[in-house]
């Protein structure tokens, strides 16, 4: 191979990899507030899976990405909202509940998705790229310039919003009151109780913000980059996000920056499937989740700590 | 015994509760909740043969609830039961199909269930290893080691664990010398059922009559109070560990020399999901285990039957799982005195 050719293969890795980076990232810097305030949901996966499978059926039946989008935040609160209420509020355990939420996503999609038959195989409107007026002149000239100007800047709605919320909450975390607030509650929620905050409610927003953010993610699966919904898709993104926050150390920008990474993980499994012939598909296909486990093993030469009440319970004196 | 009475209403209030909202959800998805139900039962209870599909079913999800159990009670969240399902299972295929296939069943079959019980043992404790040695949750790495074991698992049965006429993704069958003899001749039921119901055996002991229990028991309670009354935390996680494993993977090997014989892509239905939900509905005990086990299997042999004649997809039975659990948790959280008592220290 040439040089060209490789950089057709490196421009579309990027493509690929910038693409499958959001839905981490939208999950990811949802689990970050939630993490931040103290509590580990793993019940994202779920979260994601069910955004998936509400937003296409909403998509759907409606013809419209938006209504889509809206159905799939919904169903990701509403698993919140039974997460949060049980882990928050009746304190039970933060794990537990979420590999329950995590079985319950899977059996409702499944159980739905075979009584609604005209779903399977079937397309819904999807979100269209948004491309920039300027592009339009630039695509012309098929520079690289062009062509890595359309990776970064010609992403759809969610896309766009993902990357957007990584300032957003950036600030929102370290600039803001309520921030201040909902990592006081994760770090300390005693003194921070003691000082007027009401920390089961600042959990249960967080919580629910993570779930919004999660379904999204769902959103951007069936209805955003790809166009259907298949049984089980989430396929473990979310517990690679759980890996994206850690890796990230709990800051959206090293969120974003750990989930372009794993965005580009995924994206090595289809340009490796469609071009080598050396390695088995399974190992491109284990991938992702190889590379999760080996940079959560070399992380601690940079380790910060998690919240210090993360995944604890907290119950007045 | 008064404690025991309130635990078991809880439990049966928590499971009408579960039926009653999983009814709610076969309306929702416009099935007939009376066909539903009348399949699930004739396919749990209704003949002799249905009795022993429930029972084969109990084998793997009392062996997977047991690992489980052990874990949690160390609070060591092992969710990646299902891989170490699948490579135990794998071990036990390659010595039994394979590398030892010639050897008299008295041998083999015991070494394949050692072997099975060996790799989901490596393949738990590369996560007890990660977290006592580098930090890595184990919730995050089990899971990704769930995914790894599939696609080892599919690699193997596309390659060099394949059958021999190559005409699909699937291992070659076991011989007779590495099927665990049937337990009531005509029927699914086989002798796993002795192992599992042993292994219960041997938990219950490890747990309540062994240092080794106590230590455990100690670390998941509070690891400070055990590291000061002298206890190792992290050997004992790690150990914890190989032995939630062991067990899963024994699963692996029982379900494959007792029921299937050929490995296949998605050879597991679940079981190591499942398990969370059985050790928890079992409250950790392994008798307990034992009856949410007879339980679970029940509804799987039940939902098998739902979803070939009333057409419903057996992901129910996920449904069925996940809410029990998740009113289980409610009904064990809701404390009946008033959760907030407010005592002025002193009046100003």
């Amino acid at each position: 191979m040439h040089g060209a050719e490789w950089g057709v293969i490196f421009v579309g890795l990027l493509f690929t990899g910038v693409r499958l980076a959001v839905p981490l990232l939208l999950a990811a810097l949802g689990e970050t507030l939630a993490e931040k305030s103290g509590v580990i949901n793993v019940g994202i996966e779920g979260m994601i899976l069910g955004g998936a499978m509400a937003g296409f059926t909403a998509a759907y039946a409606t013809h419209n990405p938006w209504l889509g989008a809206g159905a799939a935040l919904l169903a990701g609160v509403a698993l919140a909202a039974i997460f949060s209420g049980l882990a928050v509020v009746l304190g039970a355990d933060q794990v537990v509940v979420g590999t329950a939420i995590n079985i319950l996503a899977l059996g409702l999609t499944g159980v739905f998705f075979r009584a609604l038959p005209q779903l399977s195989g079937a397309s819904a409107a999807a979100f269209p790229p948004l491309s920039l007026p300027f592009l339009h002149s630039a695509h012309a000239s098929h520079s690289l310039t062009a062509q890595l100007a359309s990776v970064f800047l010609e992403q759809n709605a969610l896309g766009w919003l993902a990357w957007v919320l990584v300032p957003l909450s950036w600030l929102y975390l370290h600039r803001t009151r309520g921030g201040l607030r909902l990592r006081a509650v994760g770090e300390y929620p005693e003194a921070a109780d003691g000082a007027g905050v009401r920390v089961e409610r600042v959990r249960i927003g967080a919580t629910l913000a993570g779930g919004a953010l999660a379904g999204l993610a769902g959103a951007y699966l069936s209805i955003g980059y790809t166009n259907g919904f298949v049984e089980n898709m989430s396929a473990g993104r979310g517990f690679v996000a759980l890996a994206v926050v850690i890796l990230g150390r709990w800051n959206p920008f090293g969120v974003a920056g750990a989930a372009f990474l794993f965005g580009l993980a995924f994206a090595l499994q289809y340009q490796f499937q469609a071009t080598s012939t050396r390695f088995p598909y399974q190992f491109f296909l284990a991938l992702p989740y190889v590379l999760t486990l080996l940079a959560l093993l070399v992380r601690s030469r940079f380790q910060s700590s998690p919240p210090a009440a993360l995944g604890e319970a907290y119950r007045r004196g | 015994m008064a404690e025991t009475i309130t635990q078991a209403a809880r439990i049966l209030a928590a499971l009408a509760t579960a039926f009653g909202l999983t009814l709610l959800v076969i309306l929702l998805a416009h099935q007939d909740p009376q066909a539903a139900l009348s399949a699930l039962a004739s396919g749990a209870f209704g003949s002799p043969y249905a009795i022993a599909e429930t029972l084969t079913k109990t084998i793997p999800l009392l062996l997977t609830g047991l690992g489980v159990a052990i874990a949690f009670r160390a609070r060591l969240w092992n969710i990646g039961g299902e891989g170490q399902f699948l490579v135990g299972a794998l071990a036990a295929s390659a010595l039994g199909a394979y590398v030892l296939k010639s050897l008299p069943a008295f041998v083999l079959i015991p070494l394949m269930l050692l072997a099975g019980s060996a790799a989901g043992a490596l393949w738990a404790g590369l996560a007890g290893w990660m977290r006592t040695a580098r930090g890595v949750p184990e919730v995050i790495s089990t899971i990704m080691l769930n995914f790894i074991a599939a696609q080892l698992l599919s690699y193997l049965l596309h390659g060099p664990m394949q059958e021999r006429a190559h005409a699909q993704p699937a291992s070659e069958a076991l011989p007779l010398t590495a099927t665990l003899p049937s337990l009531w001749p005509g029927t699914t039921l086989h002798w796993g059922l002795l192992i599992a119901l042993g292994m219960a055996g041997v938990v219950a002991v490890f747990l309540f009559r062994t240092r080794a229990g106590f230590a455990l028991k100690l670390v998941g309670a509070n690891p400070e109070a055990a590291r000061a009354a002298g206890v190792d935390v992290a050997e004992t996680r790690l150990t914890t560990m190989l032995w939630s494993g062991g067990l899963c993977g024994l699963a692996g090997a029982v379900e494959l020399s007792g029921v299937v014989g050929t490995l296949y892509e998605n050879y597991s239905p679940g079981y190591g999901f499942a398990a969370v939900a059985v050790a928890l509905l079992g409250r950790l005990n392994p008798w307990g285990i034992f009856a949410s086990a007879l339980f679970f299997g029940a509804l799987n042999a039940g939902s098998g039957s739902m979803e070939r004649s009333a057409g419903i997809s057996a992901n129910l039975s996920y449904v069925l799982q996940a809410i029990t659990l998740l009113v289980l948790l409610a009904f064990q959280w809701i404390r009946w005195t008033p959760r907030r008592v407010i005592v002025p220290e002193s009046t100003p």
